[in-house]
């Protein structure tokens, strides 16, 4: 094709792109809003922040509370816990069934930091045992049903639908879930109430 | 329609002329019933009626139901119990709600596997049969989502896995589950926009049967030989088949009233057998039943899911080649929708210039080597995840894969096939040979 064959646009053309233009962009406009109502409602969003009293929660127990709608584990370790999670922790060094080496933890600025016990646990206010608090996310990496306390083969939990270990730091050691579970922000308000969110 | 040469309505009386000429439809509905069917066909040809029935029940049901349930997490559980206790033969109708997804998936793996052996996806009817398997994802979204609705443990959980596999996509997963979810969990919106969906679907799948039935009227039916109906005249069509009605209807509805003799012993008699009772147990989101299983009809595809841990071999080369992007629970969310996939490209996997399986002595083993691992895949995904359950499954699953992509191309390259009868009409008469050798009158001779 020769260039004398291209043909100039015309104000015929123009009207056309125009009108197929607008179209396209009005039916977005109208499409948008029907695909946006499915996204979570004022309501859902303004729960994502929540103060919990853990000073019932005596070494060797775990809490359960629901934020977001899911449920978050904050477990408070015993001595014997702690010794464990830290032979635990050398064995992971050490690359015996490790799954994911990120410490998952949002508080951490550092999102490649290493899933070191210390980097997954709370660090404990003042007067009590260093990595006596671990607050995570009840909720399998796998397909999301709640692991189990106190179970599996690493004496952490176990997740009873597809069978996921996690060690005592919340570390996925053995099963189909692909990560740790994940720390969810949190901090001390004081020594006995922990923000989540 | 186009196709097989058959007579047409002819509009006879005055007000029929009236409408024919504003509104075809008596017309539409008369070659539609009255389409040329191949005299030859067996009892595995009963299904689409059983299907249609199921459709039209769980319509009727679920409208009934809808006026006595609430969607809301506060009293979705309530209004079942409601429904069963206080609404006048509530119990019943909702049994049969709940038992009638059951029979229209025991039909409908019946009516596919019908497919596959004798080759009714195979030219020309490949959009049937893609648009039969978009009616079964249909069918399995409707189901997921009506199970969801009573909001009992398996119900709230059963969500939870099952959105929770549209999180396993790479980068946009998390967003995407949010979305389908309403917010971070499972909880009243998601329940609310299940309701309407569960609602929506099946006039979906109402109007993809529409089209199903006309991609192969359009085609002409399959038949167990395979050998397509004679179409030059006529008279010559009329000898390989019968007119629908009456002939197949009296047929269908014979097999109805004995399935349908069956069900109602199982409404009847046993209505939760094919329940789980964890599921009169009121939504917990914060405690996990000891072991998720979803409904019977889903366990097969269930099974391939879980089979893909991160220590089988290809899933850690799938990991590597994409950098990490592919992990264990993506693989296996693919491996799941990719197992139906490989079933809806089987007009196009088989090389094999036979249709019918009758008339392919390799391909039967194959075959029914297929409905085995079918069967057994629905028994391990009930099964624990723990061995030796796990290594069962990921066998099963290779074989569900290695028939469609595998089997299926190789077959026809390499299989014998054995002789094929010339026409419908021949087959026929093998069966039933002619009582009378003087000829009657050929195609209006049912099989008596």
């Amino acid at each position: 094709m020769s260039h004398a064959e291209d043909h100039e646009g015309t104000r015929r053309d123009f009207l056309y792109y125009a009108a197929a233009g607008a179209g396209v962009v009005t039916t977005g406009a109208a499409v948008w809003p029907m695909v946006n109502q499915m996204n979570p409602s004022a309501d859902v969003r303004a729960l994502s922040t929540i103060r919990v009293d853990v000073s019932g929660v005596a070494p060797g127990t775990q809490l359960t509370v629901k934020w977001l709608g899911k449920p978050v584990f904050i477990r408070h370790r015993t001595e014997d816990e702690i010794a464990e999670a830290q032979q635990q922790e050398e064995a992971f060094a050490a690359g015996q069934n490790v799954v994911d080496t990120n410490a998952r933890n949002a508080n951490l600025a550092d999102s490649a930091a290493p899933a070191t016990d210390a980097n997954r646990t709370l660090p404990s206010p003042e007067g009590q045992p260093a990595q006596a608090w671990l607050v995570q996310m009840g909720v399998c990496t796998h397909l999301g049903c709640v692991p189990l306390g106190n179970a599996g083969d690493f004496g952490g939990w176990f997740c009873p639908c597809h069978g996921s270990h996690y060690d005592l730091a919340g570390r996925i050691r053995k099963g189909p879930a692909p990560e740790n579970l994940p720390v969810p922000p949190a901090e001390w308000v004081d020594d006995s109430t922990i923000l989540l969110g | 329609m186009a196709g097989i040469p058959h007579d047409h309505y002819e509009p006879k009386t005055g007000g029929e002329k009236w409408l024919h000429s504003r509104l075809p439809i008596v017309g539409l509905l008369y070659d539609t019933i009255m389409i040329p069917t191949p005299k030859n066909l067996n009892w595995m040809w009963v299904w689409g009626i059983i299907l249609t029935f199921c459709l039209v029940l769980q319509i009727a049901t679920g409208v009934v139901l809808v006026m006595h349930y609430t969607p809301h997490v506060d009293l979705a559980f309530a209004s079942i119990e409601h429904i069963m206790r206080n609404v006048n033969g509530g119990h019943f109708i909702r049994y049969l709600h709940m038992n009638g997804a059951s029979l229209f998936f025991v039909a409908v793996y019946a009516h596919i596997f019908r497919g596959l052996y004798y080759g009714s996806y195979k030219a020309p009817r490949e959009v049937t049969w893609i648009i039969g398997m978009l009616i079964y994802l249909c069918m399995m979204g409707t189901a997921f989502m009506g199970y969801v609705l009573p909001w009992g443990q398996m119900s709230f959980w059963g969500a939870t896995v099952i959105t929770g596999l549209f999180g396993a996509i790479p980068f946009i997963g998390e967003p995407i589950q949010t979305w389908l979810l309403g917010g971070p969990a499972v909880d009243n919106a998601t329940l609310n926009r299940f309701f309407s969906l569960h609602y929506l679907l099946p006039m979906v799948i109402a109007a993809l049967v529409a089209l199903h039935i006309w991609a192969f009227h359009t085609t002409g039916n399959n038949n167990p030989t395979g050998v397509e109906v004679r179409r030059g005249s006529k008279a010559e069509a009329e000898k390989d088949t019968v007119p629908f009605w009456p002939y197949y209807v009296i047929k269908d509805l014979l097999a109805l009233a004995v399935i349908l003799a069956i069900f109602f012993a199982i409404v009847g008699f046993m209505p939760n057998y094919l329940g789980h009772p964890d599921n009169y147990i009121e939504a917990n989101p914060l405690a996990t039943p000891a072991h998720i299983v979803p409904e019977w009809y889903f366990l097969p595809f269930y099974a391939i899911l879980r089979a893909f841990t991160s220590d089988v071999w290809l899933v850690q080369l799938a990991s590597f080649v994409t950098g990490g992007i592919i992990d264990a629970k993506f693989f296996g969310v693919l491996a799941m929708f990719g197992a139906i996939i490989v079933m809806a490209l089987a007009p196009w996997l088989d090389t094999s210039s036979v249709r019918s399986g009758r008339y392919r002595p390799m391909f039967k083993w194959w075959f029914w080597l297929l409905v085995i691992d079918f069967f057994a895949l629905m028994w391990l995904g009930a099964m624990p995840a723990e061995e030796p359950y796990a290594s069962f499954s990921l066998i099963a699953s290779a074989y569900w894969f290695a028939y469609f992509l595998v089997i299926l191309p190789l077959l026809g390259v390499i299989e014998k096939p054995l002789a094929q009868p010339d026409t419908i009409e021949a087959d026929f008469d093998a069966h039933y040979p002619p009582k009378d050798e003087a000829k009657g009158a050929g195609a209006a001779t049912p099989a008596e």
